[in-house]
């Protein structure tokens, strides 16, 4: 394992997977406090529009998928905000709207025969220096807004009411957080793929939430988990040569279980005694 | 002079979400230092009243004034304890972070709080008796004990008037006396108005109540307060509206 870590790639794989652990940390938490996971799930699959029109046209994936899961994301914000009762459905119709759209796009691209198991799947070891570039200034700006807006953020996640009476710009900071997930989303897309980004967003973040006292907490150890289950998933499937994110999601996985059973026998144990 | 007592003036107000009028001709004024109960059967509005009033739904016909001006969502003075079964339980949050939340100092936003915001948090929930608990996780409290925190957050700060949906639902009897208990007392200095269901205890603590059933009637309780002074738990809703002329069953 070692002699690899000399292999650009691999250096890249590494760093990127380290950047997208922080990220899915942070936003992997207040996707699960604000109860979006089936939004994010929307969103994911909705993103399958961008790789249809980066393929079609050529463009650099990451970017136009960015800005496909960002038109997305604010209708969804504009729809929804005052009408909660119709998110199922339009979140419904946006997945298979944004799927069956890039599908058609791959479809009609002259010649087009990539591996599309890589975007459902995931494919860090193909992550190239400007994705990293990319990665690196989401986690600076994702960061710099929870610095600068924190407890406004944290207001409107525990209770959206409250924090309109305070003077705080609710849908300013709902569609916010939308659209930092939705930026996150695209990213983690990168490294486990498509099908398998609700599971490093909200895996780490449940395990987490076991042991935080805080939102704060609850994002440092997401983050922190995340990183290393990415690192031994990373190991695993470069040993075995397998999957990125399938391998990933399946530590992950095993941890929240293992987790699950010493939680059911402490409080067993601690019943009895 | 009289119209600088009004806490709250309600002129001529109707409200639907539909077709159909949830709100028709509401008139009401409540007085500082007002100890109100909005009482009525689900439905009729109570919690749309309470909207109107806190600027969470749009006012389309009639006017409301707070301290005789026109309501503004950044008002100072008014503050909101929602059903604490409306707050997301699981929430990873403590005690002193879910009080510090009513900070309205627009420039502290950053996630370090001050020592001054601690001592003022600590003050308001040593007024609803929760002060040890200020290091506890919300979701490790009783409901009564989330509802007593919900009233902290509320009164930090320079609140004048406080708005409470049904807080006591949900919430073991003990805890709902000492919630009322603890109401009455902040009632020396501020205006409160209460939504609940729990006419037998509600009915002993205010001394204005309001029937909301599209339409308002308005009752007086400090004129009946020896009649309602003695309630118990077990006096049944059917008397206790028949009490206030509001069943004619």
């Amino acid at each position: 394992m070692l002699e690899s870590l000399s292999y650009t790639f691999i250096q890249n794989a590494l760093i990127a997977g380290f950047l997208v652990s922080i990220i899915s940390g942070i936003i992997g938490s207040l996707i699960v406090v604000n109860r979006m996971v089936f939004l994010a799930g929307g969103i994911a699959h909705s993103a399958y529009g961008g790789i249809g029109i980066s393929i079609y046209f050529g463009l650099p994936m990451l970017l136009s998928t960015s800005v496909f899961s960002i038109i997305i994301t604010i209708l969804i914000a504009a729809l929804t905000y005052k009408n909660r009762e119709k998110l199922d459905s339009i979140i419904g119709l946006t997945w298979a709207m944004g799927m069956s759209f890039g599908i058609l796009l791959v479809d009609l691209t002259p010649g087009y025969n990539a591996d599309l198991i890589s975007y459902l799947f995931g494919s860090i070891l193909a992550v190239s220096t400007s994705d990293i570039i990319y990665m690196f200034i989401v986690l600076i700006v994702i960061l710099s807004i929870l610095f600068c807006f924190y407890r406004d953020i944290l207001a409107v996640s525990y209770d959206t009411s409250y924090a309109y009476l305070r003077g705080i710009k609710t849908k300013v900071f709902y569609t916010l957080i939308l659209l930092m997930a939705s930026i996150s989303i695209v990213i983690a897309i990168k490294i486990v793929g498509l099908i398998l980004v609700i599971a490093l967003l909200s895996i780490p973040t449940y395990i987490s939430s076991k042991f935080a006292n805080s939102l704060m907490q609850m994002m440092i150890l997401s983050s922190c988990f995340s990183c290393i289950f990415t690192f031994i998933g990373l190991v695993l499937s470069y040993n075995y040569d397998l999957s990125s994110g399938p391998s990933i999601i399946f530590v992950s996985s095993i941890f929240m279980l293992v987790i699950l059973i010493v939680e059911r026998i402490y409080k067993k144990y601690n019943f009895n005694t | 002079m009289q119209t600088q007592n009004n806490a709250i003036r309600i002129k001529d107000l109707y409200f639907k979400y539909d077709k159909d009028y949830v709100l028709e001709n509401i008139n009401l004024i409540v007085k500082e230092k007002d100890f109100l109960t909005i009482l009525g059967p689900n439905g009729a509005g109570k919690s749309t009243l309470i909207k109107l009033i806190l600027g969470l739904e749009k006012l389309e016909e009639g006017s409301i004034e707070i301290f005789n001006k026109a309501f503004l969502s950044e008002t100072i003075n008014i503050s909101y304890v929602p059903q604490n079964t409306n707050v997301n339980n699981d929430f990873p949050i403590k005690v002193l972070e879910v009080v510090m939340m009513a900070q309205k100092d627009s420039k502290k936003r950053f996630f370090f709080y001050s020592k001054s915001e601690k001592e003022e948090a600590m003050k308001v929930l040593k007024k609803v008796n929760m002060e040890n608990f200020f290091s506890k996780k919300m979701s490790e409290l009783s409901g009564g004990q989330k509802q007593k925190v919900l009233i902290a957050r509320a009164l930090f700060g320079k609140t004048k008037i406080l708005l409470l949906d049904e807080p006591t639902s949900s919430i073991d009897l003990e805890s709902c006396e000492q919630i009322y208990k603890i109401l009455k007392k902040l009632n020396k200095k501020i205006t409160i108005i209460v939504i609940s269901h729990d006419l037998s205890l509600v009915l002993k603590y205010a001394n204005k109540a309001v029937y909301i059933n599209k339409n308002l009637s308005f009752h007086d309780l400090s004129k009946k307060k020896d009649k309602f002074s003695e309630l118990n738990s077990n006096t049944s809703e059917i008397e206790l509206l028949q009490m206030l002329g509001e069943c004619k069953c």
